[in-house]
């Protein structure tokens, strides 16, 4: 039997910590065969990630530490995982589907002729080899793909594998960029958003709060990230929200957004359009609090509650706050 | 300078969307086809920027079925100049490789400098077709976009990254992609209804383009498909000022907090 090699490939911080997209991408890498992981960092920055990886299950790590990673848009991963893919034979490249994510994918399934899985939500392997799972319009269809032949480029919706691979202490690759091509577009600027949130990331949340229009001001909005805070939970926004300004477009849930399947998923203030449905509707337990008897957020809400969210929110906080003490 | 804008018809999210569960094909009877509104924003970008500037021709560039042809009449009206679509039977449930690979190809033929996409369509969330026609092409890409400005000879935005947020730019030609933090579309008024009837719209079949869709290449293809049960509604109570405790008491024998 030939080793089923798998890639991975690891987004690393400025700061060289990996993302937390990690322990994902090898937990579904091992479900299909041998997790290896691809880093592609600044000078000096990929030995704290390459040891994080082992942890999360990377058996070997290849390593690229190259200036042009600051300065090139996409060339440098994709450069790399063409040569890692080579060297370990890959039968499937697993990447973040997320704005670096995509364009790295879509660079390498072109450039190495390999069929292409986006927005995967789930793998497997069977008698021919890899299959991805995809949710279709908004989790109301399933379907599984397939390549027909050749390695599959894969793109993994953060928060949707829960398998993690135990650690082990990989082996360290060392590798070397080609030429780059010249076309590519350059980085002439990062800047570190503000902050990181202390709450837990919105993809992963067992809990998620959200809020939409109905909170009717950033002031308002408040109200959301108390309730999350409250309950230790992430933050979510509709996109009326985001469009007003009260969050950031990271924390958009539905269809052009984030989707998430929380165990919990609290809506404020939110009227449950099914653009926004589509994000959201596989959670376990929804709950909506909406002055608006008639909004359709109600037709998929386990505990719908009619009502002002500036009233029945504080009270819930209080009332928490004092059964717990 | 000549824009190519990349546009798609898809199953209007308003409306019921299905998938046929024998064909994993989306099923055109469900509902209305309509113009994915993301790549509406990408006209308007071309059509805001066309109006700002000199000798700047607009060209739409769709794949799709015969009713792509009225969601293009449509787009013209905006203010486009052209529209080119690509029209055969062979590219029912296309999958992204052929797809990047027919668009590459209307886009070589029609010889422009810059190429808008709305950065994901909202029926297949792909997000990879902008950057997978750059590689073909041997062009720049700058992607998912949520700034734009466009100059005679280079395009510059703002995007997301890890941790932060990149301003990336590429010399022309390229590829780039706008999010939906770029504004709608406009209305088109009467004047442009009526000069949209007589714009050329010229339609390619896969011979035209020189492409083979049996050709020996790996290929995406669905083994299957099922369809989820949908979610219905619990309980509903109106608020008589202990809507907040009982939802407190709810969450804590439910154990969800
Ligand atoms: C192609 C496309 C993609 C889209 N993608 C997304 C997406 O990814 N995510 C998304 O969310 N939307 C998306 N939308 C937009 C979607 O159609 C809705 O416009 C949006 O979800 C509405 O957000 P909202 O519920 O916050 O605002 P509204 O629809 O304005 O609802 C506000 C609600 O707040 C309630 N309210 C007001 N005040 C109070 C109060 N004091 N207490 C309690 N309730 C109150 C009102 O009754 C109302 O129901 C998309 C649309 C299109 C066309």
């Amino acid at each position: 039997m030939t080793e089923q090699n798998i890639l991975a490939f690891l987004p690393v911080l400025p700061s060289g910590e990996l993302v937390g997209s990690a322990a994902e991408l090898l937990g579904a890498a091992a479900l299909i065969g041998t997790p290896v992981g691809v880093l592609v960092t600044a000078p000096g920055k990929a030995q704290r990630a390459a040891e994080s990886a082992g942890h999360y299950g990377a058996t070997a790590v290849f390593v690229v530490e190259d200036d042009t990673v600051s300065s090139t848009l996409t060339a440098p991963a994709a450069d790399a995982l063409v040569t890692a893919g080579r060297a370990v034979g890959a039968e499937a490249v697993l990447i973040p589907d997320d704005v670096d994510g995509r364009d790295i994918a879509a660079r390498l399934s072109v450039r190495t002729q390999s069929a292409i899985a986006t927005d995967v939500v789930g793998v497997h392997r069977d008698d021919e080899g890899v299959v991805a799972h995809h949710s279709v319009y908004g989790s109301m269809f399933t379907t599984e793909s397939a390549p027909t032949h050749g390695s599959l480029i894969i793109t993994l919706r953060e928060g949707s594998v829960e398998n993690r691979a135990p650690g082990v202490d990989p082996k360290i690759r060392r590798l070397d960029l080609g030429e780059l091509p010249s076309q590519s577009a350059a980085i002439i600027e990062f800047s570190p958003s503000a902050e990181a949130s202390t709450r837990p990331d919105l993809r992963g949340a067992d809990t998620v709060v959200a809020g939409g229009r109905g909170l009717g001001s950033v002031e308002g909005f408040a109200l959301a990230e108390e309730l999350a805070d409250a309950l230790g939970a992430g933050l979510g926004a509709s996109r009326a929200a985001v469009d007003a300004g009260y969050a950031p477009n990271s924390l958009q849930v539905g269809q052009t957004g984030v989707t998430v399947s929380p165990e919990l998923y609290i809506a404020l203030g939110i009227s449950g359009a099914v653009q926004h449905q589509a994000g959201m509707q596989t959670a376990k337990t929804v709950i909506a609090i909406n002055k608006d008897p008639e909004a359709p957020i109600f037709d998929i809400a386990d505990l719908g509650i009619v009502g002002d969210v500036f009233e029945v929110v504080p009270q819930l906080i209080e009332t928490l706050k004092a059964k717990s003490s | 300078m000549k824009i190519a804008v990349l546009v798609k018809e898809v199953p209007d999210s308003y409306g019921e969307r299905r998938l046929s569960l024998t064909t994993g094909l989306a099923d055109r009877s469900a509902s209305d086809p309509v113009l994915d509104e993301i790549t509406s924003r990408a006209v308007e970008a071309a059509v805001s920027y066309a109006e700002s500037s000199e000798d700047v021709e607009v060209a739409l560039v769709t794949m799709g079925p015969e009713s792509a042809e009225a969601m293009l009449r449509k787009t013209l009206a905006m203010g486009a100049d052209s529209a080119h679509h690509v029209i055969d039977p062979e590219l029912a449930g296309s999958d992204m490789t052929l797809s990047a690979e027919v668009l590459a190809a209307v886009l070589q033929r029609i010889e422009c400098d810059l190429i808008i996409a709305g950065d994901v369509s909202s029926d297949g969330s792909g997000g990879v077709i902008p950057t997978m026609i750059a590689e073909r092409m041997g062009i720049a890409h700058a992607t998912s976009l949520d700034t734009l400005e466009i100059t005679e000879s280079t395009v510059t935005g703002q995007r997301a990254t890890y941790g932060g947020t990149v301003t990336v730019q590429a010399q022309l030609p390229a590829v780039v992609s706008l999010t939906e933090r770029h504004p709608g579309p406009r209305f088109p008024g009467f004047k442009g209804i009526m000069a949209a009837k007589k714009k050329p719209l010229e339609t390619y079949a896969l011979a035209d383009l020189g492409i083979d869709p049996a050709a020996d290449v790996p290929r995406s293809i669905m083994l299957a498909v099922s369809e989820s049960p949908p979610r219905s509604a619990g309980e509903k109570i109106v608020d008589e000022g202990d809507a907040g405790t009982k939802l407190a008491d709810y969450l804590i024998e439910k154990k969800l907090v």
